[in-house]
């Protein structure tokens, strides 16, 4: 079966593209060919940081063969409708046609259009064309003379050459013929920018791949991001030292270089006194090269390593002597700006005599913009110093601490450092914390408090810093849905989910009780003060409503975040449970049970049932829902648990059912005179003495003992269903058996809805 | 050639091959224009000539203030004056790239023996209304030049585009000479007595012009030279338009408006009296005055205007 072979090649495609578009061309081709009936074996993308290739194997020959039919109109119509008919199906006269017969319609004319299969490289030659003018760059461009034309060419940058070779194994393949934009198809490339520049004939793609590594290129990214961590490891052990790793970096500097050449450097160790962090973001951010530390994870060395695209012909003196300089240019900037962040900020030197404080007067002072509809830094701050003294004594801390550290938690802002590299932020704000004599736990909190930055990140544990951690995210939160802007589909600008998933990974992983209601509400307090605009209009809903602000901001931060923020953190709760390997049913009849109010209201079956609020309390409290998760899982491995729960289900199916047929609830009490067999007078009572222990536990919050209390029922609910029949030729039996089973339904709502759970 | 205006002897002997080199391309070598400008882009050889269908090449040396960058003098690599070296070619050839290779041959630079790339690096000027995509040239790891297609000027669509390239001269020069600070760069190629170095030159300025930029410049008057740079260029076109049909008659004194009123921005924002809100919203008059006389430009001979 014959090969294609494809390369685009160009002007130096940005790193961070290349590994998407090369995917995108191989779906791009291989999709369309099988449209035309093209399937093939196997197909592999390629990209550099000049080309994209493409390597398709096992195609056939030829497109099959097409057949089509075309039903014309009826023997007889007008002359129109068969000149219609003739033209759509290329016919040059109607006795082409067939006659056939319909025992409605009577007899109509039908055209075979017998489309033979093109060559392969026709249909090739044919997509090309569409493929690379439609081709999805995150970013496209226009060049040279052509560029003044409507409809001109874009590509990521200017598109130089087209290889496409089409053919079998073992005969010289032909050169696919196509044009686009006055570039024609050949069967040519060329080699490394310096070290190859002389053009390549290629036949197919073993030669390719072979000739382009004479000429300098290696063609897969991912044998190039090799070779660069064997060499850098290499080196580093040489030295007796470790390489930094760092799998972005890696990603981005195969993508700078076709033929790399992994070389050493080193900078004035004076510069150690820089923080590490700040050098390793220097030399990443500006030098793409990667450090290399004291071995077993030790401390930071004066050394680097440095990827060049060329062997050169000195050994690559000249190309480390120039990284060296730049290297050191860098670090004397940062050192400049490390030491200007310690001294005195003129202008501010009356705020305070802590230079921290006096970077954080100077954000104040500049009315930095926060959000347009959340006010400026200085007025978020104000909230979070206010949200983590009171969220302290829920985590343990200090408030005077937390206060402290939600103050200066975000000073580091408008620091040099800070400004050069955004990402050291926090870490600075610690470092010159400490500098300054703050309290330990406070200088952490400035560090901390952005964390965790993701699901894998480290969570904090310090009490000062869960304190202004959880106070940063939730008037993030919060604010954010006061003038709702919330995460939608892939859209999430503001972090948000990250921002509800650190709360509840800070809460779980921490172990802290904390009423999600009451913190919302107190954020939206928070936000009220400082937020003029959100002030007027609650004075107004208040006014309207003829009710104090205070109750209007209660009940709005209860409308609002009751339903609406609250199952967003129960979303990602589930997500993040889910991703902990817990069962996806059991956190669904855990929240379910309390989700009562989810249901639309007046809802026939539910409206009657007691208990709708009866446990939001613990849905609430991210923990409580956890235990009660875990709680319910273990109870559900029991004999009793599974037995318990395949009884709950079955009264749960025939309520369901019955309740549907007779139109009603039948949640009445049980009428005690009618419980005619010694079974269902069983159930009733271990009912009565179950359901009061399972709602104490569950208030108590001993979700073991809720469970142990339910547990109890399974001898009597197994009996019921064995010598009982619910479904009663009389209707006051029935009924009241019904409502006997409506009882055990809610017995074990107390703990989750069992109709949930799966199995 | 004498030995003291080899490339990688003297600043000016840099200036001097890229002077010929880029006028054995077919480019007019033009000389700086004769006002305060960011970068080379806001010479009008760039920014306007840019615009509209008629071909166009330049070179030229073009000094360029940044008031927020300087240090007093005290750092090795920042200036708040510096010079950059500015090619436009228009359209953009074919063989830009080499081109560009071949220029940085011609001043010492052997790609045999240093690591030439070009990085990703997608250029837009806010103030100009103005992006293109490109890459910073790295030499050895050191961003020596901007290479740039411009896709758009003044908020209209490049057609055709140019290709501008950017040297930053000092930078480029501090590697051929392989000096470590700006101050010791040798300006005329000679020696002993008769060395005249980059310090000799401009250090005072940087002092002086730190000074001025950050703690002394007169910022009422600066907000009112902002003011009225920004309604004598709005005159000036509004003057300068004869109508649909006739071409514009003041496209060019109404850009020079333009460039003040830009440069005015900078020296407040320097002195640290421009709020980050306000900021964009001074960046946004700037950009509408740019439109506005790209606008014009594209009414007169040289944007290819053709009267009725």
């Amino acid at each position: 079966m014959p090969d294609l072979l494809l390369e685009l090649f160009c002007e130096e495609i940005p790193a961070r593209m290349q590994r998407r578009a090369a995917e995108d061309l191989r779906k791009l081709v291989t999709d369309a060919l099988v449209e035309r009936g093209c399937v093939y074996e196997g197909a592999q993308a390629f990209a550099t940081p000049r080309r994209l290739a493409l390597h398709v194997v096992g195609l056939p020959a030829r497109q099959p063969d097409l057949r089509e039919e075309k039903k014309g109109p009826r023997v007889g119509a007008p002359e129109a409708a068969l000149q219609g008919f003739l033209k759509s199906a290329g016919l040059t006269d109607i006795s082409q046609a067939q006659v056939q017969a319909d025992p409605k319609k009577g007899e109509f004319y039908v055209a075979i259009v017998e489309k033979p299969g093109r060559s392969t490289p026709e249909v090739i030659a044919d997509i090309m064309p569409g493929i690379i003018r439609g081709f999805p760059w995150p970013k496209s461009m226009r060049w040279g003379a052509a560029s003044a034309n409507p409809g001109a060419l874009r590509w990521v940058r200017p598109l130089q050459s087209i290889l496409c070779t089409f053919g079998h194994e073992m005969e010289t393949p032909e050169v696919v013929q196509f044009e686009i934009d006055g570039l024609r198809s050949g069967d040519v490339t060329r080699g490394h920018r310096f070290l190859a520049p002389d053009l390549i004939i290629v036949r197919r793609f073993d030669d390719y791949v072979a000739a382009l590594e004479r000429a300098k290129v290696v063609l897969d990214a991912d044998r190039r991001k090799q070779m660069i961590l064997t060499d850098a490891r290499n080196l580093a052990f040489a030295r007796g030292l470790e390489l930094v790793e760092d799998e972005a970096l890696l990603e981005e500097v195969a993508g700078l270089v076709e033929w790399p050449v992994t070389l050493v450097g080193s900078f004035d160790e004076s510069f150690l006194a820089i923080p590490p962090e700040v050098v390793r973001a220097t030399i990443r951010a500006n030098q793409k090269c990667f450090v290399l530390r004291e071995p077993a994870a030790g401390a930071l060395t004066n050394r680097f390593v440095l990827v060049a695209n060329i062997e050169a012909s000195d050994g690559g003196e000249k190309i480390v002597g120039g990284n060296q300089r730049v290297v050191r240019a860098r670090l004397s900037d940062a050192r400049h700006f490390w030491e200007t962040d310690q001294r005195p900020l003129p202008d501010f030197e009356s705020a305070s005599d802590k230079p921290l404080d006096q970077r954080l007067a100077k954000l104040r002072a500049l009315g930095i913009v926060f959000h347009e509809k959340l006010g400026t830094q200085g007025e978020r701050i104000d909230r979070i110093v206010a949200l983590a003294r009171e969220l302290a004594p829920l985590v343990g801390a200090d408030p005077d601490l937390a206060a402290r550290a939600a103050e200066l938690a975000k000073a580091d802002l408008v620091t040099e450092m800070v400004g050069e590299f955004p990402e050291v932020q926090g870490l600075m704000g610690r470092r010159y914390a400490e500098l300054q004599g703050e309290d330990r736990s406070v200088a952490a909190a400035v560090e901390e408090h952005y964390k965790p930055q993701g699901p894998t990140d480290r969570v904090p544990t310090d009490p000062v810093s869960v304190a202004v951690a959880l106070a940063d995210k939730l008037d993030t939160l919060v604010g954010f849905w006061a003038i709702d802007e919330k995460p939608t589909g892939s859209k999430d600008p503001f972090a948000l989910r990250r921002a509800a998933l650190g709360v509840i990974r800070i809460v779980l992983e921490n172990g802290i009780r904390l009423n999600l209601s009451n913190a919302f509400a107190s954020a939206y307090r928070s936000h009220r003060t400082t937020n003029p605009l959100l002030a007027s209009q609650l004075d107004v809903a208040a006014a309207s409503a003829g009710q104090s602000v205070a109750a209007t901001i209660n009940a709005v931060a209860g409308a609002v975040y009751q339903s609406d923020l609250l199952s967003f953190f129960h979303d990602r709760l589930k997500n993040y449970l889910r991703d902990q390997g817990a069962r996806h049913d059991l956190i669904d009849a855990v929240l379910a049970d309390a989700a009562s109010d989810r249901e639309p209201p007046g809802s026939p079956l539910r409206a009657g049932e007691p208990g709708g609020s009866r446990s939001r309390a613990a849905n609430d409290d991210l923990l409580a829902i956890v235990r009660r998760v875990e709680a319910l899982g273990r109870f559900l491995d029991t004999e009793d648990g599974r037995n318990l729960l395949a009884g709950a289900k079955r009264a749960a199916n025939i309520l369901r059912i019955e309740e549907k047929k007779d139109g009603r609830a039948y949640a009445d009490a049980v009428d005690p005179a009618l419980l005619a067999q010694p079974e269902e007078q069983a159930l009733a009572t271990a009912l009565d003495a179950a359901e009061g222990r399972a709602r104490a536990a569950v208030a108590a919050e001993d979700f073991e003992g809720a469970m142990a209390a339910l547990a109890v029922l399974r001898p009597a609910v197994d009996a019921f269903f064995d010598k009982v029949t619910v479904n009663a030729d009389e209707a006051a039996l029935r009924a009241n058996r019904l409502r006997l089973l409506s009882r055990l339904r809610e017995a074990t709502r107390t703990v989750a809805d069992f109709s949930a759970i799966q199995g | 050639m004498s030995v003291a205006l080899e490339p990688t002897r003297s600043f000016q002997g840099l200036i001097l091959t890229l002077h010929r080199f880029w006028a054995e391309q077919g480019c007019v070598v033009l000389q700086p224009y004769d006002m305060e400008v960011g970068a080379g882009t806001f010479h009008p050889a760039t920014t306007l000539r840019s615009l509209g269908p008629k071909p166009w090449k330049a070179a030229y040396v073009q000094p360029s203030r940044r008031p927020k960058d300087g240090r007093y003098g005290e750092n090795p690599n920042r200036l708040q004056h510096y010079y950059q070296y500015q090619v436009i070619l228009k359209p953009s050839p074919p063989d830009l790239q080499d081109l560009y290779l071949r220029s940085l041959a011609a001043i010492g630079i052997d790609t045999r023996l240093h690591d030439v790339r070009f990085v990703e690096d997608d250029w837009e000027s806010p103030t100009l209304g103005a992006w293109g995509l490109g890459w910073e040239c790295w030499c050895d790891g050191m961003e020596v030049s901007q290479f740039t297609y411009f896709q758009q000027v003044a908020g209209f669509e490049c057609s055709p585009v140019s290709g501008e390239l950017t040297y930053g001269l000092e930078r480029l020069a501090m590697y051929v000479q392989g000096v470590e600070n700006v101050y010791d760069l040798n300006f005329n190629g000679l020696e002993g007595a008769e060395k005249v170095t980059y310090g000799d030159v401009f250090l005072q300025a940087e002092q002086e012009y730190s000074r001025h930029n950050f703690e002394h410049a007169n910022t009422q008057m600066l907000f009112q030279h902002f003011k009225d740079a920004e309604a004598e260029c709005r005159s000036l076109l509004e003057k300068g338009d004869r109508g649909e049909s006739a071409a514009h008659a003041m496209a060019l004194p109404a850009y020079d408006q333009c460039i003040k009123a830009s440069h005015m921005f900078n020296l407040l924002d320097a002195r640290g009296v421009i709020s980050v809100t306000e900021r964009q919203s001074y960046i946004l008059r700037v950009r509408e005055l740019a439109k506005a006389c790209g606008a014009a430009f594209l009414r007169t001979e040289a944007g290819g205007f053709v009267a009725a």
